[in-house]
C-alpha cells in the first residue's frame, strides 16, 4: 500500500505548504531540535497537561507524547473540511430533532426503526422534548482521515462529549513558546479564541434570555482521564468547574453550593455521560450526576450541553447512514465522504466481513479509544479466528471498514524525519443560527512505525495543526 | 466561589504549611544530634514527640534512630502527616481547584510535587538531609511567593491565608505543648546542657532561634521562650500573630461578602484574649492547660469556617 505523505511528494520534493517550514527546519541552527523535545515535555508536565491511566498503580498521570513537527494544511484544504463539518453537524442536529419528534426519516424508510428503538444511546426520556434553543449537539468533534491530496473521509462523529480541544490549544501555546520566530515567518491561523467562542455559544443557548447567564462545567472529578481538559476549559472561560457534590436542585432549578449560598446555573456544559447524568432517570448508582436534573431540564429551566440522547447520532451503526441523513435534511450531497461500512447485524454484510476479515478493520459499535478493535492486515491467524468467534456470537455489536491508507506526516526521531500515520479532529460549535469550526484541530499521530492506531490510550501522540492564511 | 473550592485552597495551604513544618522539625533534630553526643536516639525521639505521632511510629518501626525517624517524617506513606503525604494532598487539592489558582501557583505546587517525589524515592541519609530540607523549604517558599505575587486579593486569597495560619498556630501550639514539661522549671534540669539544648530545639523548630537571640541577647529561659512563641506579635509563627491574621482574613471575607459570620466573632474573641494576656498569667494557670484550651478553640474556629463558608454542605 502506498500512503500520501503530506510533507513530501513521491520524488522527495517538499509540498508547497511545507516549504517555508522546511527552510526553517533545515537551517544550521536547528540541528539539535531533538533535544528540545524534552523541553516540551517538561512544559507539559509542569503545566499538568496529563491524562489519567486507570490500570497502573504508581504513575497514574501520563503525558501524551507531543511531536514538534507541525501538521500543515492550506487555507483551501481547510475550506473543504470546514464546509463539510458544518454541513454534517447541521444535519446531525436536524436528525436528532426529528428522531425525538416525528421520526420522518424512519417513515421515509431511510433508517430502519429497529436501529433507533433498540439502541442504548436512544433516550426515550427525550421523546417530544425540544432542548432550549433547539440545539442538541453544541460541541462536536469530527474525526477525519486523509487518503490523497483531495480526499478526506469522516471516520467517526463525536457529538456527545468530544475531548481533545485543550490539547489543540496547549500544543499551540507550547509551539509559540518554543519557536516564536516560526510564527513571525509563517502566518498560522489562531486557535486561542476557542474558549471565548465556546462561552458565547453556551450563553446564547441559555433557557432564558438573560443579560448574563451562569455557565458551569460539570466534571466527573479529578480522576477522570479528561480532567485536565475540564479544568482547562472552565478556567479559560472563567466559569466554575462543578462536581456532583456541588449541585443541588432548589426550587426547581439546578444550583451550585458557593461560599455565599446556592447559585443558580443556567447552562451546564457537562462532561459526564448520559447514563450517569441523573440517577433518578438513568443509572441509579451514579454518584457523578445530579438527582432530578432531568426534571429540571424538561421543565425548560436549564440547558444541558450537549443534550442528553445525542449519542444516537454518533453511534457507529448510524454512521453509515450519515450521507443519507445529510441528503434527507439538507437536500445536498455530503461534502465529506464516509468510509464504506459493513454492518454485521446485516447477514450479507456479516458474510462479507467473515470472508474478508484479514483486509478489514472491525470495530465495536459502542467502542471508543481504540479498544476492542481488530485491524485485519496486522492481526495474526489466531487473533483473526478468535475475533471471528466473538463476531459470530454477537454480530450486531460490530461494524467493519476497509483498511484505509491513512496519510502520513513526518515525526522527529533521532534518525531524522520519519513518516507516521495521522488523523484530524476539527471542533465545531453550534449556535442558533450558525456553526463555527475552529481554524485548527487535534492531529493525532501513531508513533509506532506502520501503525494505524492514533489513540492516546494506545500510545498515539499529538501534533500542532496549522491552517495557513491564504495569500 | 464554590464551597468545595474554598475547602480545597484552605487545605492545600494547610498541607503545604505542614510539609514545611516537618522539614523545620527535622532540621532542629539534626542540629541537636550533631551537638549532643550523650543522647543520641533520644534527640530524634523528641522530634517524634513534637509531631504527636509517636504511637504510629512505634507501630511501623522497631528502632528509633536517625534513619528511621527521617524516613518516617519525610517519606512514610502510612504517616498521614509525612512530607510526602502532605505534598501529595496539597497537590491533589491544587488539581481539584486549578480554576481558582493562577498558572504560577499551580505550576509551582506541581513542581514541588514532582521534585519531592523524585527526591524522596529512596531513603534520605543523614548526609543528604540538609540538602533535602533545603529543597523542601525553598520550594514551599516558591509557592508562597507565587501566591503573594500573582493571586488576586479576594476570597480565594483569604482562604489560602486562613489555611496557612490555622495550620501554623496548630503546629506552634503542639510543639510547645509536647515540650511543656521541659519549659517548666524543674529543679534537676535547670541549667544543665540537656535543658538548654531542648529549648534551643524548640526555637529552631519554629525558625525562631535567630530572631530570639536578636531580641534577647541569647538569654534562653522558659518564660522568655514561651512569651516569644505565644505572645510576641512580631514573630510570624507565634500564636498571637497567627490568631491576629486568622481574625483579619475572616474579617476581610465578612466584608467582601457583606455578611456576618460566627467564625469572625470567635476568631476576634480569641485574638483579643491573647492580646491582653501576660505570660505570668499563663504560667500561673498552667501552660499545658492554656495550650490545650487554645488547640480546642482553634479547632472549633476551623470547624466554624467550614460551616460558615459551606465547605462540605
Amino acid at each position: 500500500m502506498s500512503f500520501y505523505n503530506e510533507m513530501f511528494e513521491d520524488d522527495g520534493n517538499a509540498r508547497l505548504c511545507y516549504l517555508k517550514y522546511l527552510e526553517w527546519l533545515n537551517a544550521p541552527e536547528q540541528t539539535d531540535l531533538i533535544k528540545r523535545k524534552e523541553e516540551a515535555e517538561n512544559v507539559f508536565r509542569r503545566t499538568g497537561i496529563t491524562f489519567n491511566v486507570y490500570s497502573e498503580k504508581e504513575e497514574t498521570e501520563k503525558l501524551i507524547p507531543f511531536d514538534l513537527i507541525p501538521r500543515i494544511l492550506t487555507g483551501d484544504e481547510w475550506k473543504i473540511i470546514q464546509r463539510g463539518v458544518e454541513q454534517r453537524v447541521k444535519a446531525i442536529n436536524s436528525f436528532l430533532w426529528d428522531i425525538y419528534h416525528h421520526q420522518e426519516i424512519i417513515k421515509a424508510g431511510i433508517i430502519p426503526h429497529s436501529l433507533i428503538e433498540q439502541n442504548e444511546a436512544f433516550l426515550p426520556e427525550m421523546i417530544g422534548f425540544t432542548p432550549p434553543s433547539g440545539i442538541y449537539t453544541h460541541i462536536a468533534g469530527i474525526d477525519l482521515v486523509r487518503t490523497s491530496e483531495k480526499e478526506f473521509f469522516v471516520l467517526e462523529d463525536n457529538v456527545r462529549t468530544p475531548s481533545g480541544v485543550s490539547y489543540m490549544i496547549e500544543n499551540r501555546e507550547t509551539m509559540y513558546n518554543m519557536f516564536p520566530e516560526l510564527f513571525s515567518k509563517i502566518k498560522v491561523r489562531s486557535v486561542t479564541e476557542y474558549p471565548a467562542k465556546l462561552l458565547r455559544a453556551l450563553k446564547a443557548s441559555s433557557p432564558q434570555l438573560l443579560n448574563d447567564s451562569t455557565v458551569a462545567v460539570l466534571t466527573p472529578g479529578m480522576y477522570n482521564s479528561a480532567y485536565f481538559e475540564h479544568s482547562f476549559l472552565a478556567d479559560q472561560m472563567g466559569v466554575e468547574l462543578v462536581e456532583s457534590q456541588d449541585l443541588q436542585i432548589i426550587d426547581g432549578r439546578v444550583a451550585m453550593r458557593t461560599t455565599q449560598g446556592f447559585k443558580i446555573i443556567d447552562v451546564l456544559y457537562r462532561r459526564v455521560d448520559d447514563m450517569f447524568l441523573d440517577p433518578l432517570s438513568f443509572n441509579e448508582n451514579s454518584a457523578l450526576g445530579v438527582p432530578g436534573i432531568m426534571d429540571v431540564y424538561k421543565s425548560g429551566s436549564i440547558t444541558i450541553a450537549n443534550a442528553p440522547g445525542t449519542g444516537i447520532a454518533d453511534d457507529k451503526a448510524i454512521y453509515s447512514y450519515i450521507p443519507e441523513i445529510i441528503r434527507f435534511y439538507t437536500g445536498q450531497k455530503a461534502l465529506l465522504k464516509n468510509v464504506e461500512t459493513w454492518l454485521c447485524r446485516n447477514k450479507e454484510h456479516l458474510q462479507y466481513v467473515l470472508e474478508n476479515m484479514s483486509s478489514l478493520v472491525v470495530k465495536e459499535v459502542h467502542g471508543s479509544g481504540g479498544y476492542g478493535m481488530l485491524i485485519g492486515p496486522a492481526a495474526s491467524k489466531q487473533e483473526l479466528s478468535a475475533f471471528k468467534k466473538k463476531l459470530v456470537r454477537n454480530p450486531a455489536n460490530y461494524i467493519a471498514q476497509p483498511t484505509l491508507s491513512l496519510s502520513t506526516v513526518p515525526v522527529l526521531k533521532k534518525s531524522g524525519l520519519v513518516p507516521r500515520h495521522v488523523d484530524l479532529r476539527p471542533f465545531a460549535l453550534v449556535s442558533r443560527d450558525n456553526v463555527f469550526v475552529t481554524d485548527g484541530g487535534l492531529t493525532r499521530v501513531a508513533l509506532k512505525k506502520g501503525s494505524l492506531v492514533v489513540n492516546s490510550s494506545q500510545g498515539g501522540g499529538t501534533k500542532d495543526t496549522w491552517i495557513l492564511e491564504n495569500n | 466561589m464554590l464551597g468545595r473550592n474554598a475547602a480545597g485552597i484552605y487545605w492545600m495551604f494547610r498541607y503545604l504549611e505542614r510539609c514545611e513544618n516537618n522539614a523545620r522539625l527535622l532540621r532542629a533534630g539534626l542540629r541537636i544530634s550533631m551537638t549532643q553526643y550523650d543522647h543520641a536516639g533520644q534527640d530524634w525521639e523528641s522530634v517524634l514527640i513534637a509531631t504527636s505521632i509517636k504511637t504510629l511510629f512505634d507501630k511501623i518501626y522497631n528502632e528509633c534512630n536517625s534513619s528511621s525517624v527521617i524516613n518516617f517524617i519525610l517519606r512514610e506513606k502510612e504517616n498521614p502527616s509525612s512530607v510526602i503525604s502532605s505534598i501529595d494532598k496539597a497537590r491533589q487539592n491544587a488539581r481539584m481547584i486549578r480554576t481558582v489558582l493562577t498558572k504560577e501557583v499551580f505550576e509551582s505546587i506541581n513542581e514541588i510535587y514532582f521534585n519531592l517525589k523524585r527526591l524522596l524515592k529512596r531513603p534520605v541519609t543523614e548526609q543528604s538531609l540538609p540538602k533535602t530540607i533545603d529543597i523542601i523549604q525553598r520550594q514551599s517558599a516558591l509557592v508562597r511567593g507565587c501566591l503573594h505575587g500573582t493571586m488576586l486579593r479576594n476570597d480565594v486569597y483569604d482562604f489560602a491565608r486562613l489555611g496557612t495560619f490555622v495550620e501554623r498556630a496548630d503546629n506552634t501550639a503542639r510543639i510547645l505543648d509536647m515540650k511543656y514539661h521541659i519549659l517548666l522549671p524543674a529543679v534537676s534540669y535547670v541549667g544543665s546542657s540537656v535543658d538548654i539544648s531542648q529549648w534551643e530545639n524548640i526555637l529552631r523548630s519554629v525558625s525562631a532561634y535567630q530572631s530570639y537571640r536578636w531580641l534577647n541577647e541569647n538569654e534562653l529561659n522558659p518564660q522568655g521562650i514561651c512569651n516569644y512563641l505565644i505572645l510576641d506579635d512580631r514573630l510570624p509563627r507565634s500564636l498571637n500573630f497567627c490568631s491576629k491574621n486568622i481574625s483579619l482574613n475572616l474579617k476581610s471575607l465578612s466584608q467582601s461578602y457583606s455578611a456576618s459570620f460566627c467564625s469572625v466573632k470567635m476568631s476576634s474573641g480569641q485574638f483579643l484574649y491573647l492580646k491582653q494576656l501576660a505570660i505570668e498569667e499563663i504560667f500561673k494557670n498552667g501552660l499545658h492547660e492554656f495550650l490545650s484550651t487554645f488547640l480546642v478553640k482553634l479547632n472549633s474556629i476551623s470547624n466554624q469556617i467550614e460551616k460558615d463558608f459551606r465547605f462540605y454542605k
